[in-house]
C-alpha cells in the first residue's frame, strides 16, 4: 500500500472518527423514546381517556342577525365587569387601556378586548340606584362601537330610575341582574314574569323562600335563565368531568374545596365613591327588600356584602362557585345534610357576615362529604381536591391526576414501576399544544404557575364571556343553557343550608320527598 | 491564525481532552435538540415567559406574540441539533460553536442567575452569577481558541488543501 493511500485513509478514519457517537446517541434515543411510548401506551391503556383537550359544547344554528335588546340592572364592580364581557366597555375604560398598551407593550387588555366576538347586543336601557353609576352605565351601554372617549359621546341608552320601569320598556328582550343578592329574586321574577330573559348574578337568592318563587317563577314562563357561574365555561372542569365519569379515581369519598382571599377588596371593603349622598343614592329603593330598614348608610350601600340583610357572605358570594364547579363536574345535586361555622375573626369592622366560613355537606347516597373551606385573611391556595381510592384529582386552571399509592385497579402497574404516584397520571394545561401522559418536569412548573394559560395564544380567555354568549345563544335558539334554573335551584339551596346552619347553629337537612329545608332534625339517609 | 500550525503542536493527551470535551458539548447540544424535535408539545413558551433581568421586557414580549414564539421554537429546535451534530462530527465547527455561544448567551441573559431572581423551574443546583450556562459558554470558546476539526473532524476534509499543505 502506497504512503498517500495510507494518508487518504487515515484522513478519512481521522475525519469521520466520531460516527460511532452519534451512533450511541441515536440508539439511546431509540431506547429511551421506546421506554417513553411503553410507559404512555400502557398508561393510556389502563386510563381509557382521551388524551384530546376537552370539546365544549357549542350551540348550533345560531343567528346572530337581529341584534338583542338588554338592560343592565345594577352597574357595580360585577355589572361593569358583565357589560364588558358582553363587549360594552366605558369609554374612559378604553382610554385608560389604551394608554396602559402604550406605556407596556405586555398590556394586552384593549387587544384582546378588541378581539372578543360581537354578540350583536343593543343596551338599550340602564338601571341604578347611584345616579354616578347610572350615568356611568348609559355611557358604556352606548359604547357599541368600543371607542374611547374622544370618538364616542353620545347616548343611545335610557336610563331607569326603578328596574320595574326598564322591565316595562317594550324596546328591551332581556336583562342582565348584578344588583345586590336581596333584590335578585324579585326582580328575576318580575323579570320572567314580563317575558324578558335573565342572566342573574350568583348568590341567586337572599333567602331559601325566594328560592322556590324564583324557580317557580321561571318555570312557569318561557324565559332563557342563566346564572352567572362561568366556570360552567372552563375548560379543566369539563375534562376532570370526563376523568371522574371514567371512573379513574375509584370510589370517591371526600371532596374538598376552597376560598382564599386576603385584602380588604376580597373582603369586600369596596372603596365609598366621593360623589355617594343621600341626593345621588335612592336609599330607600336599595333596602326595600331587606328584612331591617335603617337610615343611609354608604357603607352598606358599597360594602353590602357584609350585612345579612343584603346577602349571605361567603356562603352566596363564593361557597356558590365552588360549589356548582363540583356539580357540574360530579352532578352531585343537593346533599342530605350540612354543618357550618365560623366566625368574624379578622375584620372586626362591624360586619355581621363571618370572614373565616366552613361547611361540611353529607351525601349518604354517594357515601361521600363535600367540604368547604374559606378565609378572608389568607392567601394559601389549596385548590379544588376530590379524593378516590384509586387517584385524586386536583383542579384549577390545569388539572392534574396522580395515582393513589394504595390504589387496588393500579397496584398491578405500580409494582411495575409503570405508574409512579409521585408523577401525574393525567395533566391537563388549558392552551398547551396537547395533553400527554408523561410530562416533563418544566411543562408542569409552566403551567402550575399560570404561565401557558396566561400567554398560550397571545390572549386570555374570559370565561365571563363565553358564559354570556352562551346565554345569548341560548335566547337565540330557545334552548337550556348550562347553568340554568334547576342547576342553580341545587345551588341556591345548598348554599342556604349552610347559610341557615351557621345563623342558626344547628344541623340542616334536606328533604327531597317534601323538597323542605328542616333545622336540627335528624333524616334518614 | 496559522490554526493547522497549532493544532500540530498539540501532546497526544491534549488532543484526546479537546475532542472529548467537543463531543461531549456536541452530545448535550444535539440531545437537547432532538428531544425538542421528537416532542411536539415542547414550546420555548413558558421558558420566554418567565425571563428576568434587563432583557425580560424583550424575552417577554417575544412570549406574547405566537408568531415570535414559533420562530424561537423552529431555531432552537434545529439550532441545538445542527450546532451538536457539527461539534461531534467536527463539520463547519468554528460556525457551529459561535453558534452555540450564541444560543447559549441568550439563554444566560434570559435566566441571569442574579440574587433575587427566583425561576419557576427550580435550578438542580445552586448558582450566583456563574451558572452552567456560563461555563458551557467559555468551554466552548476554549475550544474556539483550541481547534480541533481539522485533527477529527470532517472539517479535515473540507479545509483538506490547506491542511494537507500543513502537512
Amino acid at each position: 500500500m502506497s504512503d498517500s493511500n495510507n494518508i487518504s485513509r487515515r484522513n478519512i478514519l481521522k475525519a469521520f472518527a466520531a460516527v460511532p457517537v452519534l451512533g450511541a446517541l441515536g440508539f439511546g434515543v431509540l431506547r429511551k423514546k421506546n421506554y417513553d411510548n411503553d410507559i404512555r401506551d400502557q398508561i393510556v391503556k389502563e386510563l381509557g381517556i382521551s388524551y384530546d383537550p376537552p370539546v365544549l359544547p357549542t350551540i348550533e344554528g345560531v343567528d346572530k342577525s337581529k341584534p338583542i335588546r338588554v338592560g343592565i340592572i345594577g352597574y357595580g364592580i360585577r355589572g361593569e365587569q358583565l357589560m364588558r364581557a358582553a363587549g360594552f366597555a366605558h369609554p374612559k375604560t378604553i382610554d385608560q387601556w389604551r394608554e396602559a398598551a402604550e406605556k407596556d407593550s405586555k398590556d394586552h387588555r384593549l387587544e384582546d378586548f378588541l378581539a372578543q366576538e360581537d354578540l350583536n347586543l343593543q343596551f338599550t336601557g340602564a338601571c341604578d340606584l347611584f345616579d354616578v353609576r347610572a350615568q356611568e352605565a348609559m355611557e358604556a351601554c352606548s359604547n357599541v362601537n368600543r371607542k374611547g372617549s374622544k370618538e364616542q359621546n353620545t347616548l343611545t341608552c335610557k336610563r331607569y330610575r326603578t328596574y320595574q320601569e326598564l322591565l316595562a320598556a317594550t324596546d328591551i328582550d332581556a336583562v342582565i341582574i348584578a344588583a345586590p343578592d336581596h333584590w335578585h329574586a324579585q326582580i328575576a321574577i318580575d323579570a320572567a314574569k314580563a317575558g324578558k330573559h335573565i342572566y342573574v348574578e350568583k348568590g341567586m337568592t337572599r333567602t331559601i323562600e325566594e328560592v322556590f318563587q324564583l324557580t317557580d317563577a321561571i318555570k312557569k314562563s318561557n324565559v332563557i335563565f342563566q346564572l352567572g357561574h362561568q366556570g360552567r365555561q372552563t375548560e379543566s372542569f369539563i375534562k376532570a368531568k370526563e376523568i371522574i365519569d371514567k371512573g379513574l379515581l375509584g370510589k370517591i369519598s371526600l371532596i374538598e374545596v376552597c376560598t382564599n382571599r386576603n385584602s380588604p377588596n376580597g373582603a369586600w371593603v369596596y372603596d365609598i365613591h366621593p360623589d355617594a349622598s343621600e341626593k345621588t343614592i335612592d336609599w330607600e329603593q336599595f333596602q326595600k327588600p331587606s328584612p331591617n330598614k335603617v337610615p343611609f348608610s354608604k357603607e352598606r350601600f358599597f360594602r353590602w356584602r357584609c350585612w345579612w340583610d343584603y346577602g349571605t357572605g361567603l356562603g352566596g358570594d363564593l361557597l356558590t362557585h365552588e360549589y356548582d364547579a363540583i356539580n357540574q363536574i360530579m352532578n352531585l345535586g343537593i346533599p342530605h345534610s350540612c354543618v357550618a361555622s365560623g366566625g368574624v375573626y379578622f375584620y372586626k369592622d362591624g360586619r355581621e357576615v363571618p370572614d373565616v366560613f366552613q361547611a361540611v355537606y353529607e351525601y349518604p347516597e354517594r357515601d361521600l362529604t363535600f367540604m368547604y373551606s374559606a378565609t378572608l385573611s389568607s392567601d394559601r391556595d389549596r385548590g379544588k381536591m376530590i379524593m378516590g381510592h384509586d387517584g385524586n384529582i386536583s383542579i384549577g386552571g390545569e388539572l392534574t391526576v396522580y395515582a393513589d399509592q394504595e390504589s387496588t385497579r393500579y397496584k398491578p402497574l405500580i409494582d411495575k414501576g409503570v405508574i409512579d404516584p409521585q408523577i401525574p397520571i393525567f395533566l391537563y394545561s388549558p392552551g398547551s399544544k396537547r395533553i400527554d401522559a408523561v410530562t416533563s418536569a418544566t411543562a408542569k412548573y409552566f403551567a402550575g404557575r399560570g404561565l401557558l394559560y396566561t400567554y398560550r395564544q397571545g390572549k386570555r380567555v374570559d370565561t365571563t364571556h363565553l358564559h354570556i354568549k352562551e346565554w345569548t345563544d341560548c335566547i337565540r335558539t330557545n334552548q337550556q343553557p348550562s347553568c340554568n334554573i334547576d342547576q342553580g335551584f341545587q345551588e341556591a339551596i345548598t348554599a342556604h343550608m349552610a347559610t341557615v346552619s351557621y345563623r342558626e347553629n344547628v344541623k340542616v337537612f334536606w328533604d327531597p320527598d317534601k323538597q323542605q329545608v328542616l333545622k336540627g332534625k335528624s333524616l334518614k339517609s | 491564525m496559522q490554526q493547522s500550525n497549532v493544532s500540530y503542536s498539540y501532546s497526544g493527551s491534549q488532543v484526546t481532552l479537546l475532542v472529548v470535551l467537543r463531543i461531549l458539548i456536541g452530545w448535550h447540544f444535539l440531545y437537547e435538540g432532538v428531544t425538542k424535535l421528537l416532542n411536539p408539545s415542547w414550546s420555548s413558551l413558558g421558558y420566554l415567559a418567565d425571563s428576568k433581568g434587563i432583557f425580560a421586557d424583550m424575552f417577554q414580549n417575544w412570549a406574547s406574540n405566537p408568531n415570535a414564539v414559533r420562530t424561537i421554537d423552529f431555531m432552537n429546535e434545529w439550532g441545538l441539533t445542527l450546532v451538536g451534530l457539527g461539534l461531534i462530527m467536527g463539520c463547519l465547527t468554528r460556525i457551529s460553536i459561535f453558534g452555540g455561544i450564541v444560543m447559549l448567551g441568550f439563554y444566560y441573559l434570559s435566566h441571569p442567575p442574579m440574587v433575587g431572581y427566583k425561576y419557576a423551574l427550580p435550578s438542580e443546583g445552586s448558582y450566583l452569577w456563574v451558572n452552567k450556562n456560563l461555563i458551557e459558554i467559555f468551554a466552548l470558546a476554549v475550544l474556539y481558541v483550541f481547534p480541533t476539526h481539522q485533527i477529527v473532524g470532517i472539517d479535515r476534509l473540507i479545509f483538506s488543501k490547506k491542511y494537507n499543505k500543513s502537512i
